[in-house]
């Protein structure tokens, strides 16, 4: 009986269970619901939450700890020479045994028992059924298959029978509970109330499952390749390690990256927040409604698009005409027609990363900006200042931290940005100034070290992690800002 | 425009010299100020339609493909020249069909079987593709073998994008993909009626494959289904749940702080690290298959769970608390005010949230680049544990490519995929303009 056979039996029991407990709840008040504490359905609930959620929990106790201890139990009766191996030899062959004991379930009854007098037998049996083995048996890893093997099926009997009885169990013991006097309403809506709360918690898991999990693989990083190297070094040239070459380890320089990501970005919010904030001003203060309601919508539009559609653009759209435009301008300077602006360039990527921002520059302030009181524009206009006085004087000092914060808001997407400057910005890692060089960012480079064969101890692969979370500490610590200055302003006002 | 504003010219006295107090160049400056904003709006709107028309416009040929319909005569002789199929079916796989769709073209312009080199080009017209087309029909229906049946066969990517006219045909010819000759035999087929334009239900039903004539986002097309159905039948629940929690019964301590800050900075974490999440989570500690639509609707859910639980949030304080106190004061306990009142009057506001979140996790691409989602994936995945692909991957991998005829098929690509975001948002819309209530 396979797990999602088990887990439909036991909900069908939970069914049957509810069922079963408003039936019985409603002949106990004698067909009257008025003279019962809840209404029947909630019996039924009470029996079904009673018979399903121990079996469950059961259950997944049961998926996690087994494995553990089977797995504990095999190693304790390796030979005392493979004892004495390292744990990642023993790992390998922990794992052969494995892979052994799946063909062992492949094979019939005579076939396993000619493996078992002669081991060197098993890998051709097992390749002919298509189970292929790393390397040649040993002896006693047939005798340690046959064991996982038939500790495995063991424990998937005794786990049937165990959830299948929680589930009857508890389902008998909560209909016998059933009294027309029982408040089962409280007791399901505590249940009701328990899993919204564990719902809720699932945000705080998360944050601590990035936090964790990035940790974890920063911290072996760390552990081959110093952390003063990774954070102050200026080279960064991974190389990614030839088979056998054990001494190409690479150099792993952050500053290279970090440099373009904030030039980028930097080039990014040059264009999104002059147009942002002037998009916002224009909407919010001199647009009529209608020209409102048709150009908020559609420069919202801009935020919708996904940023893969934005890499595309300016892979094949902006960068080839920036690049064409800047030989003709070359051209009839000097005449010599050559292109100063690469197709890939820091200014391509953030000329149209600062496109992708201005909605958000833009309906960020213009929240802002309306809740600026009236009384203070009123004040202002009646002292016979002109509107654009009124804005540049009054309005926009008032709303200025909350602009702020909605420009640290818009720049930490832009340090997090990913498919624009994959496409758009180049894999050169270098130093320099030149905006219409090629620059790579942290999140090129996470992609890079990371599409492709993956290897959890190599340092070419975890230096990924470490660069994901320089990247999540500083997206944090912007919004962590932003959100603090936006809210003080708020209060201001309120 | 007057500079008049003061009611002066009513008062009948002596016209004195006026002081100049700059109205003329405070006037300007606030017409100039106007005319940023204006500017900046139409910037940021007219970059809007370049990037539509850019797409649409290189994009929009994809949905249409260059086929000739030819007589191809099934030849015993090609296909089983040792009459062998009876007993050896694999004869009918690995027969070779190009030959037989060449020499059904080199019959129709009238080329000689013994002509080397024209053969070759002639090979090089119709697409890789015509192998699988013919072999499929043989293989259903093997008595066509002997017989001559017009089918429509796939030009090559290279003839498809001269026949729509993306190729320069005045560039010296060694240095483009189509020969002279060929372009003649092009129009002659043209000509004829037999090369003509088709609607392309390629690009909807194939899956990944290295000529771009017979690539399409099929495989994409099911994977991006699989992992929008997980994220939305774990993050809807989820997402209601905790909002509810958090609106409705959170007590204000440390821990909900903790919590609301928490989903707050979630909502602003790049999506990137979503991507390191499931990779060292789903993947490297669990153990779950890489490249799988399962490991891909898990992450997606986890970055669309904030949207959700914000614009749930938000809908239920926009039910008045009037509804709560009756229901409350009919003897309703607090659960089911909630789950009886408040939730159903605020579904269409958590609905549109779900929406636009799901739309959002569609488009989503750098976190499905980690978690492997990569792939050349030429098998259809049954289910959400197979090797698949995602719609917005498979446009990243064709911008890759530096053909052509790809760049007009990931124009497509993205064509259909703003198609899809296009309908679920204005879908959104309408379910709030049909359902929303001002209270």
């Amino acid at each position: 009986m396979t797990t999602s056979t088990l887990l439909l039996i036991t909900a069908a029991i939970a069914m049957i269970g509810y069922l079963a407990g408003s039936r019985r709840a409603l002949a106990l008040a004698g067909g009257r619901s008025s003279s019962m504490h809840s209404r029947p359905g909630y019996y039924g609930s009470f029996v079904a939450i009673w018979s399903a959620l121990p079996a469950a929990l059961l259950l997944g106790v049961w998926l996690i700890a087994a494995p553990a201890i089977i797995n504990s139990s095999i190693r304790g009766e390796f030979p005392a020479e493979v004892k004495a191996q390292s744990q990642a030899s023993q790992g390998l062959s922990f794992g052969m045994i494995e892979g052994i004991a799946r063909g062992m379930r492949a094979l019939s009854a005579e076939e396993a028992a000619q493996a078992e007098r002669n081991p060197a037998d098993l890998r051709n049996l097992m390749a002919a059924r298509g189970v292929a083995i790393a390397g040649d048996p040993e002896a006693y890893m047939i005798k340690a298959a046959n064991d996982l093997n038939s500790m495995n099926a063991r424990s998937d009997l005794l786990r049937n029978v165990a959830v299948l009885l929680v589930a009857v169990g508890g389902a008998a013991l909560a209909y016998r509970l059933i009294a027309p006097r029982f408040r089962a309403r409280n007791r399901v809506e505590s249940v009701i109330l328990a899993s919204l709360v564990v719902a809720s918690s699932i945000a705080i898991l998360t944050t601590v499952g990035i936090i964790a999990s990035m940790l974890t693989e920063a911290t072996h990083f760390f552990a081959r390749v110093p952390a003063h190297e990774f954070f102050f070094g200026t080279v960064w040239d991974p190389r990614f390690a030839a088979a056998g070459a054990t001494a190409s380890e690479g150099q792993f320089g952050l500053i290279p990256l970090l440099l373009g990501t904030l030039y980028i970005g930097f080039v990014a919010m040059l264009f999104a927040v002059p147009i942002g904030l002037f998009a916002a001003i224009y909407m919010s203060e001199y647009a009529s409604q209608r020209v409102r309601s048709i150009t908020k919508p559609l420069l919202e539009v801009l935020a919708g698009i996904p940023t893969i559609v934005y890499g595309f653009f300016a892979l094949t759209t902006v960068g080839p005409f920036l690049r064409d435009i800047s030989s003709q301008i070359h051209g009839l300077a000097t005449g010599d027609y050559s292109n100063f602006i690469q197709a890939q360039s820091v200014l391509t990527a953030g000329f149209v990363m600062g496109i992708m921002l201005i909605p958000y520059v833009s309906s960020l302030s213009d929240d802002i900006i309306t809740a600026v009181p009236r009384a203070l524009r009123d004040g202002s206009l009646g002292l016979g200042a002109t509107r654009s006085e009124t804005i540049k004087r009054v309005v926009l000092p008032a709303a200025l931290p909350g602009i702020v914060g909605a420009i640290l808001m818009t720049a930490s997407r832009a340090i997090g940005e990913t498919m624009i400057v994959v496409l758009a910005a180049g894999v050169a890692a270098r130093i320099q100034l030149n905006p219409f060089e090629p620059m790579t960012t942290v999140t090129v480079k996470i992609v890079s070290q990371l599409t492709g064969d993956l290897e959890f101890t190599s340092p070419q692969t975890l230096v990924a992690f470490a660069l994901g979370i320089t990247l999540f500490i500083i997206t944090l610590c912007l919004n962590i800002y932003a959100l603090y200055i936006v809210r003080k302003y708020r209060e201001q006002y309120e | 425009m007057s500079q008049v504003v003061t009611p002066t010219a009513t008062a009948p006295v002596a016209r004195t010299p006026r002081r100049d107090i700059g109205l003329k160049k405070r006037y300007a400056a606030e017409r100039r100020f106007r005319a940023y904003g204006i500017a900046a709006l139409s910037f940021g709107l007219i970059f809007l339609f370049v990037l539509l028309w850019s797409v649409v416009s290189k994009g929009y040929t994809a949905f249409q493909q260059t086929g000739v319909t030819l007589a191809v005569e099934f030849s015993e002789k090609i296909i089983d020249p040792q009459n062998q199929r009876a007993s050896n079916p694999q004869v009918l796989l690995t027969a070779n069909y190009p030959v037989m769709a060449r020499n059904a073209l080199a019959n129709a312009l009238g080329v000689a079987q013994n002509d080397r080199a024209k053969q070759k080009e002639l090979g090089q017209m119709l697409s890789d593709g015509v192998r699988s087309q013919l072999r499929d029909m043989v293989v259903a229906d093997p008595s066509i073998i002997g017989t001559t049946k017009t089918v429509t066969l796939l030009a090559a990517g290279d003839i498809d994008s001269a026949f729509k006219g993306q190729i320069n045909l005045s560039v010296p010819q060694e240095n483009r993909k189509v020969s002279d000759q060929q372009v003649g035999w092009m129009n002659k087929l043209a000509e004829a009626g037999a090369l003509a334009k088709h609607f392309n239900t390629g690009i909807f039903f194939n899956g990944a494959s290295s000529r771009a004539e017979a690539s399409g986002v099929g495989v994409a097309l099911i994977g991006s289904f699989y992992m929008m159905l997980i994220v939305l039948v774990l993050s809807l629940p989820i997402g209601v749940a905790a909002s509810i929690y958090l609106e409705e019964f959170a007590p204000k301590n440390r821990f909900t702080d903790l919590i609301e800050v928490n989903i707050n900075n979630l909502a602003a974490v790049p999506s990137i690290v979503y991507g390191l999440l499931g990779l060292a989570v789903f993947i490297n500690f669990m153990g779950l298959p890489r490249s799988a639509s399962l490991v891909g609707g898990f992450v997606l859910t986890l970055m669309t769970l904030p949207t959700i639980i914000i614009a749930t949030r938000a809908a239920l304080k926009a039910v008045p608390p009037s509804i709560r106190a009756a229901a409350l004061g009919l003897g309703a306990s607090k659960m089911q005010t909630i789950f009886h009142h408040v939730l159903p009057l605020a579904m269409p506001g958590i609905l549109t949230g779900t929406i636009i979140g799901l739309a959002h996790a569609l488009g989503e691409t750098a976190p499905l680049l980690l978690i492997g989602m990569v792939a050349f994936v030429a098998n259809f995945p049954t289910t959400p544990m197979d090797p698949s692909t995602a719609l917005p991957v498979q446009i990243y991998m064709w911008a890759n490519e530096a053909e052509r005829a790809f760049v007009e098929r990931t124009s497509g690509a993205i064509i259909i995929l703003l198609l899809f975001l296009i309908v679920m948002n204005v879908g959104a819309i309408l379910l709030r303009r049909r359902f929303e209530r001002r209270w």
